[in-house]
Parts: structure tokens; sequence; C-alpha cells
């Protein structure tokens, strides 16, 4: 099942062009790792795909639902205000820096929009919530604060904060870049483990040994449009572009 | 007169700074907080205007604008005022004047919060009001809490410029007994109840600040 189709986006910045032309789908149970060189547009696009930044022109499906349709002059139009807020509901994101809610306990983190947002009752959120911090190997830190973690520690909440909401596709912009070295397996593993259980996950990163072991299908973004796209055997391991090859061989040297 | 006539007298006028020090408090932290909002609007017809005010609320003395707000009334548009109106004047000037203030104290703390808690909370689904008022604002308390602690003790003090429109708080007792008395001992008592009414201001602050230090 489709979950997500991007048709012929545009972004810039001003006279800057960050992102060109994309298409993109993305279906049910897939992990789709986005490579490429800084600056080629990756952080855009997954910020244009939520919402945070909007793109200026190209459409946008969510579940079937339009989201962003482009009128004659050729101009993005976003969906009425309710649509996207339920549309919303169908995503989640993962930040580089987690943006944890400081003031929030551990567990607050992870319920309050579940309360708030989706109405939930405090219990069942709770319920929830506990299970979400199990499985993240963090249950003892219910009552800790964020500050009181580390970053691989405050990455793994704000995963399982992403989590409560139930998201269909859960979006991850570059989730070890802000960790030490050493952090980043943590991540990496609980993003396998997601992977295990069929979870739609979109992931920018620097990591290629994830991108190679966990991904399904491999996008490699270069001066805002997708130059190569494919199993990781294929992008990876055989690549057909010049760009592709250039960015992994600077890559391993 | 003995030392418990004085005290007695003194504590008489400490009231009236009392309350126009609680009903100051009481209007002009809103009143700020609104202040701020107008002032970092994008729409320049209500930011401008708004940065007008602060800036002549800061630049010109607030024994000026209490007499301003006092006398203004009548002098400018010829409209006699009841005898009452002297208190409301001063509160009057006192919360314009001190929300100017802290409204430059909120700008500060909510451009501080780093845009990524806006993000999240967008992202999760929370409503602007909702992410104002569960994310933003108490991260925003936290971190000008010294700031305004600063500005509610120089409110305590600034109590006393009541006098300039004959609002008899502590410091007009204080000056009507010094001459009576022919004594210093009345000022040193008001500076004593000064003193005094700070170090609680002071303390209620900090056991506030250690009440948010649970978290970073």
């Amino acid at each position: 099942m489709k979950l997500l189709e991007l048709k012929n986006m545009k972004k810039g910045f001003g006279s800057l062009e960050v992102i060109r032309d994309i298409s993109l789908e993305i279906y049910q149970g897939e992990v789709v790792a986005v490579i490429g060189p800084s600056g080629s547009g990756k952080s855009t696009l997954l910020r244009c795909l939520t919402f945070l930044d909007t793109m200026d022109s190209g459409e946008l499906t969510y579940m079937g639902r339009k989201a962003v349709t482009t009128d004659r002059s050729g101009r993005a139009v976003y969906a009425p205000p309710e649509t996207l807020r339920e549309i919303k509901g169908y995503f989640g994101l993962v930040f580089q820096n987690f943006n944890l809610f400081p003031h929030f306990s551990v567990i607050r983190n992870i319920i309050d929009a579940p309360v708030v947002v989706q109405k939930k009752s405090r219990e069942e959120a709770l319920t929830e919530g506990r299970g979400l911090l199990s499985k993240m190997g963090l249950a003892d830190k219910e009552n800790a604060y964020p500050y009181q973690l580390s970053g691989g520690q405050q990455q793994r909440v704000s995963i399982a904060r992403a989590l409560a909401l139930n998201p269909k596709i859960l979006f991850f912009d570059e989730p070890t870049s802000a960790l030490d070295p050493e952090l980043t397996g943590e991540i990496l593993k609980v993003i396998r483990d997601l992977a295990a259980e069929k979870m739609t996950m979109v992931v920018v990163t620097h990591e290629m040994t994830f991108a190679k072991d966990v991904a399904d299908r491999v996008i490699f973004m270069s001066d805002g449009v997708i130059v190569e796209e494919g199993t990781p055997d294929q992008v990876l391991g055989n690549p057909k572009h010049e760009r592709t090859k250039a960015f992994l061989s600077r890559l391993e040297s | 007169m003995d030392l418990s006539m004085i005290l007695m007298k003194l504590a008489e006028g400490m009231l009236v700074s009392i309350e126009i020090f609680v009903l100051t408090l009481l209007f002009s932290l809103p009143l700020g907080l609104l202040v701020a909002f107008g002032r970092m609007s994008k729409c320049l017809l209500l930011s401008l205007p708004i940065k007008l005010y602060i800036s002549i609320m800061r630049g010109t003395p607030l024994m000026l604008q209490l007499m301003v707000v006092y006398y203004g009334p009548y002098y400018l548009l010829g409209i006699s005022l009841p005898r009452g109106y002297r208190f409301i004047a001063v509160i009057v000037g006192f919360v314009i004047n001190y929300a100017a203030y802290f409204s430059e104290i909120y700008r500060g703390g909510i451009e501080s919060i780093s845009l990524g808690q806006y993000e999240a909370a967008k992202v999760l689904g929370y409503s602007r009001t909702q992410t104002f008022f569960r994310i933003i604002l108490p991260q925003v308390i936290k971190r000008i809490l010294p700031s305004v602690t600063n500005e509610t003790i120089t409110l305590v003090k600034d109590t006393s410029l009541a006098q300039v429109i004959s609002v008899s708080e502590m410091f007009i007792a204080a000056k009507a007994l010094a001459s009576k008395e022919q004594s210093v001992v009345p000022f040193f008592a008001a500076g004593v109840f000064y003193y005094i009414f700070n170090y609680l201001v002071a303390f209620v602050m900090e056991w506030l600040e250690n009440k948010l230090a649970y978290y970073r």
C-alpha cells in the first residue's frame, strides 16, 4: 500500500533552489534511507514532507489524502488546516537534536501529546508510554528528566515520543548525527528493531552501514534531485552515476 | 513620640506601599506578556507603536509618568476626576511602566527558546496556543525569573515615588514624622521596612527558582 506520494516537488530559499524536482513514493513497511552530501536538500525534503517548511510547488498525498496540490500557475496549495492537522497524525518525526521538552519528565514527554492532542485517556497513554519505554530499554528512566540522560537515551525517548502517536510513517532527520560515535549503535539497533516490526521509516542519514544493513531502498540525492535510487546493493554496491560514485568514494577515503 | 508610635505610622504607610506593589505586579505581569506579543508581531502597525511605547516608558522618569497620568486628564483634556483617582493614577502609572520593562524581559525569554521546541510541538500536533502555554511559557518563566526578581525588588523601592502625587505610602509617612519629630529615626525605620519587604520578596523568588530547578 502506498502511504506517501510526492510529485514534482520544488523548494527554494530566495534565489537558491534547494529542491529542484523530486518525486517519491513510500510504501507500507518499507525502510528508505536518504543519503547524499550536505546541502543536497535531504533535510529540506524531510522538513517539507512534515510541514515544517512549505514547498513552492508539487503535490503531496498521504494515504490517498491530498495535503498539497498545485494550482494552474504551478504554485503549491496546501489543504485547509483541519485536513493538515489530521494528516499530521499519519507521520512522526525524529529530530537530529531530539528536541525533547526539558521541563517534562521522560514519561510526560511521551504521553503529553497523546493526552492533549489525541485526547486519549491518561491511563491508556501511560500504559502505552510505559510499553514504549521498556521497548526502548528505558523502563527505569520513566521519571527522569531529559538533562539526566545521555544523548543516545534522549534520542530513544524522542523515538518513543513519536511512536506514541501511532504514526504510519516515521521520519528520521539524521538521528545519530548529534551523538558520540559510540552511542550511534543503540539508535541504529532501535531502528533495526522497528524495521523488523515492519514500521515504515524514511531515514536521512550519514550512516552507510545503516543504509546498507537496514534499508530496503536507498535514495541518493545531490543538488536538489534524486540522482539514483534502488536497493542498497544497487546504489551502494554498484552505483551507476558518477556523482554517486564520487560521493561514496569520498566517504570511504 | 516613642518608637512604637513611629512604627505604627510607618506600618500604615507600608500597607499602601504593599497595595501598590501587589496591584502593579498583578496587572503588569500579564499585560507585559501581551505587550511582548505585540512587540514581536510581524504587523508593523502593531509592533512599531508598541516599540515607541516601550521606548518612552523606559526613557523617561517614572516620577514624570505618574504626574502625567495624574494631572494629564485635567490639564490636557479638562476632565476633572474624583478624589479617588489619585490612587488609580498611581496604579495605572506603575502598571504601564512596569509592563514595558516586563515585556522586554518576556521577549528576551521567548526568543531564547530554541526553534526546535516549536518544531517538535508542531510535528506532535499541538496547536499554537497549546505549544505556547504547555511547552514554551514554562521554560520562559524559568529563564526570566532572575530578571523578574530584579524588577520586583526595584518595584518595592519605586513605590516611594507615589509621594509625588501625594498618595500616602510609607515614604510620605516617614517624611512627615521626621519633620514633626526633628529626627532621622523615621527614615532609618522606613529603610528597615523597605529592606525587610525586599528580603521577603527575594526569599519568595528564590523559593520559586528552587521549585523550577528540577530541570535544566
